[in-house]
């Protein structure tokens, strides 16, 4: 495409971004005997490396599992292994076994950020970049303004190069974005594929298993399920079984091998939730304290109901009309879903339903923006915890200006550009005074925003009151989820209302 | 690291003491001033080479403040240039480019936030009384480049092309019609209102010193002439490559024989120290040899100033030479000093499609030069990226500017 010299500086920018973040502190500096997440990088790297695989996942005397032990899928133990041979390569002290713990150094630092910076570079950028020259009818301009605002989402910058807990979550973001855009593209293959990859590198991306699998299952049903379609669903169902196969190999071997990672995977044990989240079930838990009341399994049984019927909606609407711009909207609220009402939900994992809507920025930028700011907003206390106060503030505020000059979006805020327009016929045509909805959303963004920096501001300079020293992570927990439950709502209502209006329209066309 | 603030005295025992002239000096007492509410350990004169993450804050927020008035500058600048030529979109316009140009100068980011000094509003007030000349506001032009030279004397460099110009085109208030000079339109008032303005600044920044008798002491402190030809880090001028020529023929003449090892003196050129060298083999130089050369090497410029005034296009020409001139040419110059070149020369460079074509090796020969400012490996990856930034956008859209 032309301008390719822009998209370069832009590429450029999110780079020395990234970068700048990097230079900050990380989880667990200098905090024995546990340290933090960057010690279990380090320890991944000693232990693929120095021990066959099936030692991996068991416990030994070896591989302690309590000290960090490995609960990503296969993928992420050889990306680790792929990063123990080059730092056996620079200074193999780094990866010694059991003398290397709490390694800490400049040099080591630097080389840790520096794999991160890469895998980036390799996977997650090409997505953005390729995704937003594919978008479809919207200037150059515009497209390279929607690749800016993706690369400078503070949220995904500051986990990965900040906080560095569970890093390399830009490598599993990229592959479900190539998923997305090879199925949106029509190359179902390689997106499944791609797709699998993402979910063998963190478990995770489950959370858009199931809009990938709608979306698929309704193409086949549209080919007609008798003649192409049928082939269609042949071809998929094996890409996925070979590309499952492939990573797990070695762990295919043993029944027992298979058991223990799934075991270590889905730690089922762990309970509802753990440390402050902004989900329904930590927010509720500040009214009436659930984990206490009932018994472990009635918990599950109650998070699976929930989660599921939330997504129910979307997902079959989805199956019955496979479309790119459904599939993206279903994916975020899935993901949503997942996110609100899962059980053992990280927060962290607000993340995967960040991407997709930074996919639909170009669509409903005024909501997109103001969820990705809550977004940030809700990882808050962990980022507080790294002492990455300034690098959030700043990056904040610079996205929040690139997007709101890039997409115009206070200009954007009438009920058409908001999608809500057939959602506002229909509730009209029994309450003819309901117009005011685009005034009520603006309203509501603006409570939202002053209440988001007045919290920040009390985090950052009060201290809590001795009987509730957690007073401030669970209020920005409560206000986050109560926010999420808005957008929940609000990005349903536009799934559910929207090809209608579409169909309405082919017909009139 | 800079001097550490503390009020104007000069003991000669400590490593970083005061080197610039008295304005720069009342500035960092009033920073110290302000830096007591943010760590009081920053401003005990025995603190040596203090750093805690307080004083860092500080420090990287004045100077950002600071920038406020080099903002201001670029702004006045933009308003200087004529956008005929540009496209219709905000970003081909000769405005928007010359302010990116000029805010993400590589050079000044590097220097100013990354290794650290104030240079950022020391430049604003350079462009500043440039745009004022330009605006023809002279008076004012002169009087904040007095007041800058009392900042920072290297702005000395470029003097003689302010002391021609505002001679010839302001003194002189008409020309003959073919340009050249009209003797009898000489204004005594102009005159001597400029030469009150530049004493009267002189007197306010001096003035003190020559009552305590100081003078001698301020002036050593000023032009240290016993530092050496070349900087620690040899600024790529032409007494570096004079070094070099040195160096390497008293190798050859090692080898071949013809000199007496004990003759040459032990101390390398390179070893990062700033002391006083003897060159071996070609002859040494000395103060007034640098000035000489610098002299000859404006000579051109500043007769074509004199003699062929166009104006305030021609007088930024000059200064760019000037700058460059004694970048080449000076002793002991910083290679930081390269900025005295690269920014004005910005602004021309969206006037003409050859400006522009001298400007991008200018500034990204002048940039890559400042590599070594920057010398751990958590930085490397930062300047790459942004001189790449840099280089890549100033081509593009220059490159588009002049299609």
């Amino acid at each position: 495409m032309e301008k390719w010299y822009l998209m370069t500086i832009v590429v450029l920018i999110g780079l020395t971004v990234r970068w700048t973040v990097s230079l900050h502190s990380y989880s667990g500096a200098g905090k024995p005997p546990m340290f933090g997440d960057y010690e279990a990088q380090r320890h991944w790297q000693e232990i693929t490396f120095n021990l066959p695989i099936k030692q991996w996942y068991f416990n030994s005397s070896d591989n302690n599992l309590q000290y960090w032990g490995l609960d990503y899928p296969p993928l992420t133990a050889y990306h680790s292994l792929l990063c123990a041979y080059v730092a056996k390569f620079i200074n193999p002290d780094w990866i010694a076994l059991h003398t290397s713990r709490g390694y800490e150094s400049q040099a080591h630092k630097l080389f840790m950020r520096t794999t991160v910076l890469i895998a980036d570079l390799l996977i997650y950028i090409p997505a953005v970049v390729l995704y937003c020259c594919c978008l479809k009818e919207i200037s150059t301009k515009k497209k390279i303004a929607n690749a800016l605002c993706i690369l400078l989402y503070p949220g995904l910058i500051l986990i990965d190069y900040g906080h560095f807990q569970n890093i390399y979550n830009s490598v599993s973001l990229g592959f479900a974005l190539w998923g997305v855009l090879g199925v949106s593209c029509d190359w179902d293959l390689l997106g499944s594929l791609a797709f699998c990859l993402a979910i063998n590198y963190k478990q995770m991306e489950l959370y858009h298993s199931l809009p990938f699998f709608c979306f698929l299952l309704g193409k086949c049903f549209k080919k007609d399920l008798k003649g192409k379609g049928f082939v269609l669903l042949i071809k998929l169902v094996c890409t996925v079984v070979a590309s499952f196969i492939l990573c797990w190999l070695p762990f295919f071997t043993e029944r027992e091998q298979t058991l223990q990672v799934l075991r270590r995977l889905f730690p089922v044990d762990r309970g509802l939730f753990e440390d402050k989240v902004a989900n329904i079930w930590c927010s509720f838990s500040v009214f009436l304290k659930i984990k206490d009341i009932l018994p472990h399994h009635i918990q599950i049984m109650i998070s699976f109901c929930f989660t599921f019927l939330s997504l129910l909606p979307s997902c079959i609407k989805l199956t019955l009309q496979p479309s790119p711009k459904g599939f993206k909207f279903t994916l975020v609220s899935c993901a949503l879903s997942f996110f609100l009402f899962s059980f053992q939900v990280h927060e962290k994992s607000i993340l995967l339903v960040s991407l997709p809507v930074c996919l639909v920025l170009n669509e409903i930028p005024f909501m997109s923006t103001w969820f990705l700011l809550v977004s940030t907003f809700s990882m808050l206390p962990l980022l507080l915890k790294d002492e990455l106060l300034m690098p959030s503030v700043v990056t904040i505020m610079a996205f929040f200006i690139v997007c709101a000059s890039s997409f115009s979006i206070f200009e954007k805020t009438s009920e058409e550009e908001l999608r809500l327009k057939s959602f506002s016929i229909s509730v009209r045509k029994y309450l003819p005074c309901f117009t005011f909805l685009p005034r009520i959303i603006q309203y509501l963004f603006l409570v939202s925003v002053i209440t988001m920096v007045l919290l920040t501001l009390m985090t950052v300079t009060l201290d809590p009151p001795q009987k509730l020293p957690d007073l401030f992570s669970v209020l920005v927990c409560f206000v986050s989820c109560l926010n999420f439950l808005f957008f929940l709502v609000y990005f349903n209502i536009i799934i559910m209302w929207d090809s209608k209006n579409g169909r309405n329209q082919k017909k009139i066309n | 690291y800079p001097s550490s603030p503390h009020p104007s005295s000069h003991p000669s025992s400590l490593k970083w003491t005061l080197d610039y002239p008295p304005f720069f000096a009342w500035f960092e007492y009033v920073l110290s001033h302000i830096a007591k509410y943010f760590d009081q350990e920053m401003l005990n004169i025995h603190n040596l080479n203090y750093c805690s993450s307080r004083t860092l804050l500080f420090q990287r927020f004045s100077v950002i403040f600071m920038d406020i008035l080099f903002v201001y500058a670029v702004h006045e600048c933009c308003k200087c240039i004529d956008g005929k030529k540009a496209g219709k979109e905000l970003t081909e316009k000769p405005k928007f480019i010359l302010s990116v140009l000029l805010l993400w100068n590589f050079g000044l980011l590097i220097v100013d936030h990354i290794h650290f000094q104030y240079n950022g509003f020391l430049f604003g007030l350079m462009l500043l009384s440039i745009a004022r000349l330009f605006q023809k506001r002279h008076m004012e032009g002169a009087f904040l480049f007095a007041v800058l030279l009392h900042f920072k004397h290297i702005y000395l460099y470029v003097a003689p092309a302010y002391g021609v110009y505002l001679l010839r085109s302001y003194c002189f208030t008409a020309n003959k019609p073919d340009g050249s000079i009209r003797w009898n339109s000489f204004s005594f008032v102009r005159v001597i209102s400029l030469g009150l303005v530049v004493f009267l600044v002189s007197a306010l920044s001096l003035g003190p010193f020559l009552a305590l008798n100081q003078l001698p002491q301020v002036f050593s402190r000023l032009f240290p002439f016993k530092r050496g030809l070349c900087h620690a880090y040899w600024a790529p001028n032409f007494w570096a490559l004079y070094n070099a020529l040195d160096k390497v023929l008293s190798v050859i003449g090692l080898k071949l024989k013809l000199l007496d090892p004990n003759k040459i003196p032990k101390a390398s050129m390179t070893s990062g120290l700033v002391q006083q060298f003897q060159h071996t083999v070609l002859p040494s130089v000395t103060p007034l040899a640098t000035l000489i050369c610098t002299l000859i090497a404006i000579l051109p410029s500043v007769c074509c100033l004199w003699f062929k005034p166009q104006g305030p296009r021609g007088f930024l020409r000059c200064l760019i030479l000037c700058a460059l001139s004694s970048f080449m040419f000076g002793w002991h110059v910083h290679e930081k000093a390269i900025l005295l070149a690269i920014l004005p020369m910005s602004l021309l460079s969206v006037g003409k499609a050859g400006d522009a074509s001298v400007f991008l090796i200018l500034a990204t020969t002048g940039h890559y030069s400042l590599f070594p400012l920057l010398f751990t490996a958590p930085e490397l990856p930062i300047k790459i990226l942004l001189m790449l930034l840099f280089t890549i956008y100033s081509i593009s859209s220059l490159k588009t500017l002049f299609r």
